[in-house]
């Protein structure tokens, strides 16, 4: 066998035909059993390194399927004669698949150490592992029945995952929130797909696209109503989202890490998948307002989510929020894109729809980073809350600086990954000035608006959460004697922390591998050459190259540091205590908060948050002589308030109406059946 | 057009040179002789040679962010045509990829007002935080207007189509630019860069900390960007000359720039420096301007 004859076979024996792919589920398999069977709690970190290399080789699979453009994999699991689970992987699953597999590698290598402080290892290993598994086989679904399976199985996986701290109250909690939420998802989603099927006759995803082509507007619309509301609440969209600042801090942290990471970009992957796969596909009619209606819902998510973000003291329901906000990016473009394609500019579309994948897939590293990092924070610290902080970075270097990666990462700062999908997304919105109607333009530049504003807004809430954590005097003993993270769990935030400056300063690299992916218009996208040259758009309208940013800020320190070499003589550092006004007792309790940080935002938006504040001055002798004062502030959830707690209420008071029914007396019951029965009966005939 | 390549030097070397010539003039606006126009030069060159006192509480982002300021504003102007739009360099980025590096620095200089753990460090950077959350939005929705009008965001190719305020958009546009201008250089009514007390200050809180050499690095981005920021504003709104030979259009360069500079100066003697709280009432208004410019410019089509 010579060498290329070697490579051939190396590309379609071992690539091609998907069998790294099941090495990769048998590692998977065989670190969920011995999690399970396992005599000794103290080798369980050894089942982590399992799923570990198996993500690792299952990223190399799908890395490899998108960029060898090899043949679709199907196979077909037959259940009984009737009923069969279709699994097909395609560009887009793949696209997927490829995200999934490098956030689960990195929390998989992040658990091995960190699995010491959860509470059930091995309950948490077994679930962490099936969870992976879960999102894997939505991912690669080829019908609706074996989609709506692996979601459901996601979601009640999760849920476990969410409540597994069996002693605490609030995740209890919001694990009922949690599961309520994604299980009236999930119903809108089983509507979809049942209109779609009795439309079509099938539940294959490629024949309910070929049969819907040809039906009406108005079908189409009502499907992608459904499909929107059911997968944008496990997308977390905006007014939909309040499971998710409640479940994702209740999960260990490398369970949110994947929950923020990749869970809910299933979500978008199912919007992508109806919308854009089975609803549009290339030459199909788009709906103006399908777009319009994707785009607002992005701009208001995140903005709204980022508003929300500002205001937490919680690290992880901040981290939580800014998923919001992100999930907003990522429809901003997915809903110019759609709006591209219904005035047929493709290749309009394919800018927009590149920047969405591309921020995706920017949102799965930078995101499973913080939160990864926010465990090891709450580790080190013992503590979530980000005033009882401070000062950490002296004390976790690498975790400190991890995390400042991603919090630039997420900042859409140059050079780092945010900056190009975010950069992308801009020039979308920017080029929806060239649709025809008006109100198109107007919309897409006032996205282009709230874009804008999220930047800032995002930089102000994560120099508060960066800040206040790592930077100053510790606030609390807890934090003053915090410890760095150990070694896989630095590894594991280096890596992504890596992936996320290689992303930025080599966009050719993730551009080449969206645009391998089916869509309309994307094939512009990804011809750029080398993958570290400059990125220009929409037939040359504009460009930027991010690792030329990059290297001449590195020249010019150079240059800096050889003038100060070379003109001036070694200045005198002096170490001395911060300027206290000479008052010379300086103590953490002075310097800002993160609630004093945020203090002007809450006084001009005041008619959003509604700050609320409360002192409480108790006396030992009224009126002069004071014990003690409390100070209480907050601000009014008001979406909880006017909107949810209305609505739970309502629905409490109809059950205990519709409770009258249940008598429990059989004969009762048995009226009921044949009632239905007849009713049926009549239907039918 | 090697040459060409080397305009963004102009912008770092004459920085301080506008710095004192605003000074200068708001020196005579006040009746007040004032410092010679060098003197910010004398002021960098003493700082440069002072030792440092450093804050024990301060961790490397304190040493990292004189740095990547100055870097990051030098990056900046790198991306924008000085004296001309034909240089090679100026593909690096574009008018967004301007504003997000610029916005690195100012991330990286409002966690170095966190610190210190002191409380004027943490009240610059809290409200550096809240008014770059009111500029930035506004700005960047004068500059798509510009955009959408010129045909690209790319500066060099706006700066060609020639749009002198020709349009009620541009104009709109211009107005709202201009007060963010004068926000983002922390000039009276939003910030006084003359005062240290500690109730008023913004740009100077954040820096408080800081001594020698880094304060000079600072001080010297922040002249920078002043002059960025008005480079911008010419290629935006008014590029007339830039096309022509070199010294013509250095020529027509430094009339416009000293223009501006009237005009910054003027506003700043002319006005009293607004209550913080203030402020998002001048630059809420400002936004609607910007968002105003940019539905004219969507509905008349130009």
């Amino acid at each position: 066998m010579c060498e290329s004859d070697f490579y051939f076979f190396i590309h379609k024996e071992v690539f091609g035909t998907g069998i790294l792919l099941l090495i990769s589920l048998a590692f998977f398999i065989s670190g969920a059993v011995f999690f399970t069977v396992a005599p000794k709690k103290a080798s369980l970190h050894y089942c982590y390194v399992l799923y570990a290399a198996g993500a690792g080789l299952s990223a190399f699979s799908f890395a490899e399927a998108l960029y060898g453009g090899g043949a679709p994999m199907a196979f077909t699991l037959q259940i009984s004669p009737a009923l069969s689970m279709g699994f097909r992987s395609g560009p887009l699953q793949d696209f997927f698949g490829l995200l999934l597999s490098v956030a689960a590698f990195a929390a998989s290598v992040y658990s091995a150490g960190y699995m010491k402080n959860t509470p059930a290892p091995r309950f948490q290993g077994l679930f962490y592992g099936l969870f992976i598994l879960s999102m894997g086989a939505v991912f690669i679904s080829g019908d609706a029945l074996s989609f709506l399976i692996s979601w459901e199985a996601m979601s009640l996986v999760s849920y476990f995952l969410v409540v597994s701290d069996t002693e605490n109250e609030t995740s209890q909690n919001a694990g009922l929130t949690y599961a309520t939420m994604t299980h009236i998802g999930t119903s809108f989603i089983i509507g979809a797909f049942m209109l779609a099927f009795s439309a079509t006759g099938s539940l294959e995803f490629t024949g309910m696209a070929a049969g819907l082509a040809g039906k009406s507007m108005a079908l189409k619309s009502a499907i992608f109503i459904l499909a929107f509301i059911g997968f944008g609440m496990k997308a977390g969209i905006f007014p939909l989202h309040i499971w998710l600042p409640k479940a994702h801090p209740a999960a260990p942290s490398n369970v949110s890490a994947l929950m923020s990471g990749v869970m809910i970009k299933a979500g978008i992957y199912g919007i992508m998948l109806m919308c854009l796969g089975v609803l549009g596909g290339p030459g199909a009619h788009y709906s103006t307002w399908w777009g319009v209606v994707i785009l607002a819902t992005g701009a208001v998510s995140s903005v709204m989510g980022v508003l929300y973000a500002l205001m937490e003291q919680d690290l992880k329901r901040l981290l939580a929020y800014s998923s919001v906000e992100n999930i907003g990016i990522i429809l901003l473009g997915t809903g110019a894109a759609v709006v591209f394609y219904s005035f047929g500019q493709t290749a309009l579309a394919g800018l927009a729809l590149a920047a969405a994948l591309y921020h995706t897939m920017n949102h799965a590293i930078f995101k499973s980073l913080l939160f990864l990092g926010s465990g090891s924070v709450m580790h080190g610290a013992h503590s979530k809350n980000l005033e009882e902080m401070g000062g950490l970075l002296k004390r976790m270097p690498y975790t400190g600086l991890f995390f400042l990666m991603g919090s630039v990462a997420i900042c859409a700062l140059p050079p780092f990954n945010g900056f190009v999908s975010e950069w992308l997304t801009f020039q979308a919105l920017i080029l929806g000035s060239s649709t025809p109607p008006a109100y198109t333009r107007v919309i897409t530049l006032l996205g282009g608006a709230a874009l804008a504003l999220t930047g800032a807004l995002a930089a102000a809430a994560f120099v508060k959460a960066f800040g206040v954590a790592f930077l100053g005097l510790p606030r609390s003993g807890k934090a003053r004697q915090a410890k760095e993270a150990g070694f896989p769990m630095t590894a594991a935030m280096g890596f992504l922390a890596a992936l996320c400056l290689l992303l930025g300063v080599a966009p050719g690299f993730l551009l080449r591998l969206i645009s391998a992916l089916p869509f309309e218009g994307l094939k512009e996208m990804g011809t750029a050459a080398p993958i570290h040259s400059p990125v220009i758009i929409a037939g040359g309208f504009t460009g930027f190259w991010p690792a030329a940013i990059l290297v001449s800020m590195l020249l010019g320190l150079a240059i800096i540091l050889a003038l100060a070499g070379t003109l001036g003589r070694k200045r005198k550092i002096t170490y001395a205590d911060s300027w206290d006004c000479g008052i010379k007792a300086l103590t953490p309790r002075m310097q800002y908060t993160a609630t004093a940080f945020t203090k002007p935002l809450r006084v001009i938006f005041k008619t959003l948050y509604m700050p609320r504040k409360e002192v409480r001055i108790s006396f030992k002798l009224k009126p002069l002589f004071v014990s003690g004062i409390t100070y209480h502030s907050d601000i009014t959830p008001f979406l909880e308030n006017y909107l949810y707690r209305p609505f739970t209420a309502f629905v409490g008071k109809a059950a205990m109406k519709i409770r009258h029914l249940q008598s429990g007396k059989l004969p009762l019951y048995l009226g009921y059946i044949m009632l239905t029965l007849i009713g049926l009966l009549l239907a039918w005939a | 057009m090697g040459m060409s390549n080397l305009q963004f030097l102009i912008i770092i070397l004459l920085s301080p040179l506008l710095q004192g010539i605003i000074r200068k003039m708001k020196a005579y606006a006040q009746g007040r002789i004032g410092p010679g126009v060098l003197q910010p030069y004398w002021d960098l060159a003493r700082l440069f040679r002072k030792d440092m006192v450093i804050s024990e509480a301060a961790s490397w982002i304190f040493h990292a962010t004189p740095f990547i300021v100055f870097l990051s504003t030098m990056a900046a102007s790198l991306m924008v045509p000085v004296t001309t739009p034909d240089a090679p360099v100026l593909a690096i980025g574009d008018i967004v990829a301007l504003l997000y590096t610029l916005a690195l620095g100012r991330f990286f200089l409002v966690l170095a007002g966190l610190d210190a753990g002191t409380a004027f460090g943490g009240e610059g950077s809290s409200r550096e935080a809240t008014v770059a959350i009111l500029v930035e939005p506004m700005m960047m929705l004068a500059i798509f207007t510009a955009a959408v009008a010129g045909g690209s965001t790319k500066l060099s190719v706006i700066s060609k189509s020639m749009h002198i305020l020709d349009s009620p958009a541009h104009v709109l546009a211009f107005a709202a630019f201009f007060v963010a201008l004068i926000a983002d250089t922390g000039r009276i009514p939003v910030d006084n860069p003359d005062t240290h007390l500690e109730l008023t200050m913004i740009h100077e809180g954040m820096v408080l900390e800081y001594s020698g050499r880094y304060l000079a690095l600072l001080e010297w981005a922040h002249y920078m960007k002043q002059m960025l920021l008005f480079t911008i504003a010419i290629d935006l709104f008014f590029p007339y000359g830039i096309a022509g030979g070199a010294l013509q259009s250095a020529l027509f360069y430094a009339a416009k720039v000293l223009v501006l500079a009237a005009a910054v100066a003027a506003t700043e003697s002319s006005r009293a420096k607004l209550r913080f709280f203030q402020l998002p009432s001048l630059l809420g208004g400002a936004f609607v301007l910007s968002l105003l410019s940019l539905i004219t410019f969507v509905m008349l089509g130009r």
